[in-house]
């Protein structure tokens, strides 16, 4: 078996606000390994962004609550903060959702690079330039984009310039959050073709893939987590998730998917009924029960996450039911 | 004046052109859209399918009268929407044709609640007061929202689905002829996308409505439509028939669309090198072997722009 880049353990990370707790990641465990791609889907206002950047860097009010997390067999939530600042970009590194509107149209993309390495002690020296010009190849650019405005360059070629400049010191984990939302079906298949590119040449580790579209971490993801009002309610095998849901969020999620193929006057999708809950000071329970078709009494007390097989995990009193409803 | 319409269109659309102006003594043209050419028929929803930047929502503003056209036509009921001048003319075509966007968010006064957003309905386009509230009832709950439950909420009570199916409740009240919904949904999750989807088909099928879905996701646009409109760099490069299209793209452009369209039933080709610039070459190389042949039906109802020149 190959080893665990990130191992996350009982995860809680809560937003502390005048009202009480926003419990928007709430017990989440799952581990990375090696040269994996971990997809993350759920809708939005599930906790998507919330993990990410409680691996990364907890501002108020977002509290680190309990739970353990192992970077590289590193206790990442108790380690001092200039330590781990050690480790971005060289260790982890992460795109954040909107990166795209970090560009500020008066500077040029060359001033732009250098502003974000600079934060992270790095300086963009020529040696460094020249590292970035020959990372800009690989995605199809070349230098001349440097010395350009960002307003002249497609959202496509900034999130490939954002790409390059997050995994310039090859790091073993890349966490890219929602890099293709924006973007045309074209630049999202480029851009996320991409990240697998520099996963399987090396360039990073392993990576977690962001996105409320199941569809295109179906491309490129090897595993899918599925979250919902900051549980996480399936994880497995891309192909299992996609073809064999065992989840009743998890299988409406995928039966809401349009797909080409399926034309309204053939045959009408469902969407699913009713709205997440509010994470506010939420209580015990399937928090999916509001919405679920399966639900019972039991439902009131939270499901613990049971094996489905030794890499696919479903948190669901009913999962075995659900499995053998055809109807569904 | 009247011009003939053709058959049974309620708008027409002919060689509609929009060149934008900008830069130092606005000398830099931008040519949005050119030379495009469809038809909207009522009770059909036609999506309109594009890149970033392709045209698509200029047609849509054109066609709503936000802006006015550089040159071509925009026939609505047997007249060019140009023509229309005096006052009354005017608020009944805003009326009977209306947009809805992306951001339902930027549409609605923040300060505004539901019952006034829907009585400002009432007196600015002149309608009969007489039953409103009932009438106001009614449209809610034909978009399944529950009046007694929305009525007295500000927009920022509401969520995304439930302002977008706001969005579309206004404009039964307005009994629209044509909705231009651009991006409409891009914005919701899977989950809730689909409804508001169905309640567009029903809509657009119970009320002979005739609708623009403007989308970049080719996906929605094959659920949704009966006909498809693909743009690329301002002009109309295949039409016709949904299914025609899907089936059998011609257009390099079409073409590099449905190779890139995540799909939970077909992985991308990791094997072959992807790349979107490429398309640039191959619209180039298929016009000018293509040379001097236009637009032409390659089977009833699918038409293709085989060149530009
Ligand atoms: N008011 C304007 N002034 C100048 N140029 C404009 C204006 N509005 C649009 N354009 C240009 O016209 C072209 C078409 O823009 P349009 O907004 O119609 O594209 P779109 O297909 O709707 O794109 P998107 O998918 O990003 O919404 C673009 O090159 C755009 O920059
Ligand atoms: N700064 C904040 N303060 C309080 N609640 C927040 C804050 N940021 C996000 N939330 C809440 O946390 C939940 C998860 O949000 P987020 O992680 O952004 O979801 P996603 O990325 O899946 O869309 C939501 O209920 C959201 O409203
Ligand atoms: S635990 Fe109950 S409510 Fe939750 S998903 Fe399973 S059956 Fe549905
Ligand atoms: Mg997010
Ligand atoms: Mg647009």
């Amino acid at each position: 078996m190959s080893e665990n880049i990130l191992e996350v353990k009982n995860l809680r990370a809560y937003y502390k606000v005048l009202k009480g707790e926003v419990k928007a990641v709430d017990d989440l465990t799952f581990n990375v390994r090696k040269g994996e791609i971990l997809g993350v889907a759920g809708e939005s206002g599930c906790g998507k962004s919330t993990l990410a950047n409680t691996l990364i860097s907890r501002k108020p009010p977002l509290h680190y609550i309990s739970g353990e997390v192992r970077l590289l067999g590193k206790d990442i939530m108790h380690m001092p903060s200039e330590q781990f600042r050690k480790m971005r970009f060289r260790n982890i590194s992460l795109i954040p959702q909107y990166a795209l509107d970090a560009f500020s149209p008066t500077r040029r993309i060359k001033q732009f690079i250098s502003d974000l390495v600079r934060d992270h002690g790095i300086k963009a020296d020529q040696k460094f330039m020249a590292k970035v010009v020959d990372r800009l190849r690989l995605v199809n650019l070349d230098e001349s984009v440097l010395d350009r405005y960002s307003i002249e360059l497609s959202g496509g070629m900034k999130q490939r310039i954002i790409l390059t400049i997050s995994t310039i010191l090859d790091p073993e984990f890349l966490i890219a959050d929602e890099i293709t939302s924006a973007l045309d079906v074209s630049s999202q298949r480029y851009v996320a073709t991409m990240l697998a590119n520099f996963r399987d040449e090396g360039i990073i580790g392993s990576a977690m893939f962001i996105t409320h579209d199941l569809s295109i971490l179906y491309q490129i993801a090897d595993k899918i987590l599925i979250m919902y009002a900051g549980n996480l309610v399936e994880i497995g095998p891309t192909d299992e998730i996609i073809k064999n849901p065992r989840h009743p969020y998890t299988r409406a999620l995928i039966a809401s998917l349009p797909q080409v193929g399926i034309q309204y006057k053939d045959h009408r999708l469902e969407g699913i009924e009713g709205t997440p809950p509010a994470l506010l000071n939420i209580g015990e329970g399937c928090r999916f029960r509001f919405r679920c078709p399966y639900m019972s009494a039991k439902c009131e007390g939270s499901p613990a996450l049971e094996n489905v097989s030794l890499d696919h995990q479903v948190s669901c009193w009913y999962w075995k039911e659900v499995e053998s409803d055809v109807s569904a | 004046m009247s011009v003939p319409s053709s058959n049974d269109s309620i708008l027409s659309v002919r060689g509609l052109t929009k060149v934008f102006y900008s830069g130092v003594f606005r000398r830099q043209a931008t040519v949005a859209v050119k030379d495009v050419w469809f038809e909207m028929k009522p009770g059909t929803i036609l999506s309109l399918i594009g890149e970033s930047g392709s045209g698509k929502t200029t047609i849509g503003k054109l066609i709503l009268k936000l802006i006015q056209p550089t040159s071509g036509q925009i026939i609505y009921k047997g007249t060019d929407i140009a023509h229309l001048k005096n006052k009354e003319q005017l608020r009944d075509y805003y009326r009977k044709v209306q947009g809805v966007f992306q951001d339902p968010f930027a549409t609605f006064n923040p300060l505004y609640r539901v019952d006034r957003i829907f009585n400002m309905v009432y007196s600015s386009f002149g309608l009969d007061q007489g039953k409103k509230d009932e009438q106001v009832r009614e449209v809610l709950e034909s978009v399944n929202l529950d009046p007694d439950r929305t009525l007295g909420k500000f927009p920022h009570q509401l969520s995304g689905g439930q302002l977008q199916r706001l969005l579309i409740a206004r404009t039964l009240l307005m009994d629209v002829d044509i909705l231009i919904a651009d991006e409409l949904i891009s914005m919701l999750d899977a989950s809730t996308r689909i409804g508001i989807l169905n309640l567009l088909v029903d809509i657009c099928k119970s009320r002979g409505m005739s609708i623009l879905f403007i989308t970049h996701d080719l996906n929605l646009g094959y659920y949704i439509s009966d006909y498809t409109l693909i743009m690329y760099k301002g002009r109309l490069v295949e039409k016709g028939d949904t299914k025609k299209i899907y089936e059998n793209p011609v257009h390099p452009y079409t073409k590099m669309l449905f190779e890139s369209v995540p799909d939970i039933h077909r992985k991308w080709d990791r094997s072959e090198e992807f790349l979107p610039e490429h398309v640039v070459q191959e619209v180039r190389e298929f016009y000018a072997a293509n040379e001097g042949r236009g637009f032409e039906d390659v089977e009833e109802e699918h038409t293709v722009l085989f060149s530009d020149r």
